[in-house]
């Protein structure tokens, strides 16, 4: 016999997205939607043991909602403009024959996180909360905000979406790559989060990575024919097949040229080769798609012992081009000074605006890098200092410490190739 | 639902209302209005004097205060103000976008709050 609690547990982690998505699409209420959501799972736990599980979960939770939000409407003089909203609502839900067919409006949901008129820094948590069902503790410590900040300011986001009645649709041609963007960046920002501990010392920002690969998932089943959603799973499941290698048994940082490639995942790297093929297949290039033949290179040239450096200079090219961050300046000027020679890459930091690279550690440490091989000791310590200095994460602090008192590693080494690929 | 379009205008543009470059001001707006008429959004409206014109009250302990000047003295002001009936704030910000404003100043959108006017202007509601 089934138990119920692992039921509502599949259901929660398979459907919630959708079950929001339905019925948040039709009320404009997130949180409404949210609350009515969970007490019916909360009657599912209560009833499903005794009555026995329905043959169709999703619709029975689906129904129970829409009736909880019905109930909560006339008690609720307040929004009473949501009616006919509800109204509507209890038509469609009727109208389906087979109610576990109902539509996924998962797409819109995912527009209305990402809505320009919503904080760009609480787009994240609010997809991870509306769509995977994370609750803020866990989002807050991800984030490292205390939960009631978090809680407040996802509550804030979701009674703009209500209040402003930010609209549950798919935006319209000319302002969709801007949109899209918006999302794209939302996931990888969660993917972010995650990456950002490369030592995994910290469990509660580990999880993460995992739900911004989920994201990215859900993202191309509803835009297939999109080609930089390819391009961010492609780069983020590249980013994830070398995660067991980026960190020595002992804890210590590993660069990427270092890593042991057997620790790599081949099956993770061959779905990401796919995905990226598929999407160059579409002819409309973009930043992710770049930054994921970027990995792709990287991971090629280590496999084989012989990176394509002019290959990776001109695809930085390409990226500072769709998308001129500082992130990918930096990336572009070791590219260059791989395939010309640490002056030239000298030349192209010294190019880079001084007010966005002041506080960029990247920044410091492939010049501190190149300074070190071009044979000025000196400045290449004042540039270690300032790279260590802007250094959060202690093992990535102990590598850098290491190589400026260590010179003579020769030219080989990426010390900052991780931090790179989460440029912004 | 109504949102209301606050026009935050620069000191160029409100200088351009009165000088010999009026009509590269008022056409655009001649233009957005009759479009905001045309598509049956439009509830009402107005452009605002400068706010040099303004005049600010508070009561304080009973008394009045009256000062000379708006309400919050920064470069660009507020220089107008429409309001649509709209279902989305994305159909707002489409009407936003096409203001002649956006340009040069800056358009803030914000729902009127049905709820609050409904208090006030029902008069007995005890009901929070």
């Amino acid at each position: 016999m089934t138990d119920a609690r692992a039921v509502v547990e599949r259901v929660v982690r398979e459907s919630y997205g959708r079950l929001m998505a339905y019925l948040s699409a039709r009320t404009g209420d997130v949180a409404g939607a949210e609350d009515a959501l969970a007490d019916a799972f909360m009657a599912a736990l209560r009833t499903w043991p005794d009555a026995g599980v329905p043959s169709t979960p999703e619709a029975w939770l689906l129904t129970t909602a829409r009736h909880k939000l019905i109930d909560r409407a006339r008690h609720d003089r307040i929004h009473a403009e949501a009616t006919p909203a509800l109204r509507q609502l209890v038509q469609d839900t009727e109208m389906m024959s087979d109610e576990s067919a109902f539509p996924d409006e998962r797409l819109k949901l995912l527009f209305v996180c990402a809505h320009p008129a919503i904080d760009r820094s609480i787009h994240t948590p609010l997809m991870l909360q509306v769509v995977l069902g994370l609750d803020a503790a866990t989002i807050a410590s991800a984030f490292l905000t205390l939960p009631a900040t978090m809680g407040q300011r996802l509550s804030r986001a979701k009674t703009k979406i209500r209040d402003t009645a930010i609209a549950f649709e798919i935006p319209d041609r000319d302002q969709l790559p801007d949109r899209l963007e918006a999302v794209l960046d939302a996931i990888y920002a969660a993917y972010g989060s995650g990456w950002d501990d490369v030592t995994g010392a910290d469990p509660r920002r580990r999880g993460l990575t995992h739900e911004a690969v989920w994201l990215a998932r859900v993202l191309l089943e509803l835009m297939p024919d999109e080609p930089e959603a390819r391009g961010l799973l492609a780069l983020m499941l590249y980013c994830e097949a070398r995660c067991a290698a980026r960190r020595a048994a002992g804890g210590d940082y590993v660069p990427m040229s270092e890593q042991d490639t057997r620790l790599w995942s081949t099956p993770m790297i061959a779905e990401a080769e796919r995905m990226l093929d598929s999407a160059s297949a579409h002819h409309r290039i973009g930043r992710f798609q770049l930054e994921a033949a970027l990995q792709s290179a990287h991971i090629e040239g280590a496999l084989h012992g012989c990176v394509d450096w002019p290959a990776i200079a001109v695809l930085y090219e390409g990226l500072v081009r769709v998308s001129p961050t500082v992130g990918a300046l930096v990336g572009r000027a070791a590219a260059v000074a791989e395939a010309a020679g640490a002056d030239a890459g000298l030349g192209a930091l010294d190019a880079i605006d001084p007010a966005s690279a002041r506080a960029y550690q990247p920044y410091w440490a492939v010049r501190a890098h190149l300074l070190q091989r071009a044979g000025r000791p000196r400045d290449a310590r004042d540039a270690f200092d300032r790279a260590i200095a802007l250094t959060e994460d202690a093992a990535i602090r102990q590598f850098l410490v290491r190589r400026a008192h260590d010179g003579s590693t020769g030219g080989k080494e990426r010390s900052t190739k991780d931090q790179e690929i989460r440029s912004k | 639902m109504q949102f209301v379009l606050l026009i935050y205008e620069t000191p160029e543009d409100l200088s351009a209302r009165t000088n010999e470059n009026r009509d590269a001001l008022m056409g655009p707006w001649r233009k957005y209005y009759r479009d905001l008429v045309a598509a049956g959004v439009y509830v009402t409206g107005s452009p605002l004097q400068p706010d040099t014109s303004g005049t600010t009250v508070r009561v304080k302990d009973g008394r009045r205060q009256v000062q000379d000047g708006p309400y919050a003295d920064t470069k660009e002001q507020l220089g107008g103000f429409i309001i649509l009936e709209l279902p989305t704030l994305d159909a707002a910000l489409e009407w936003a976008a096409r203001c002649p404003t956006a340009r040069t100043g800056a358009v803030e959108i914000r729902p009127v709050s049905d709820h609050v006017r409904e208090l006030v202007e029902s008069g007995g509601d005890t009901s929070l």
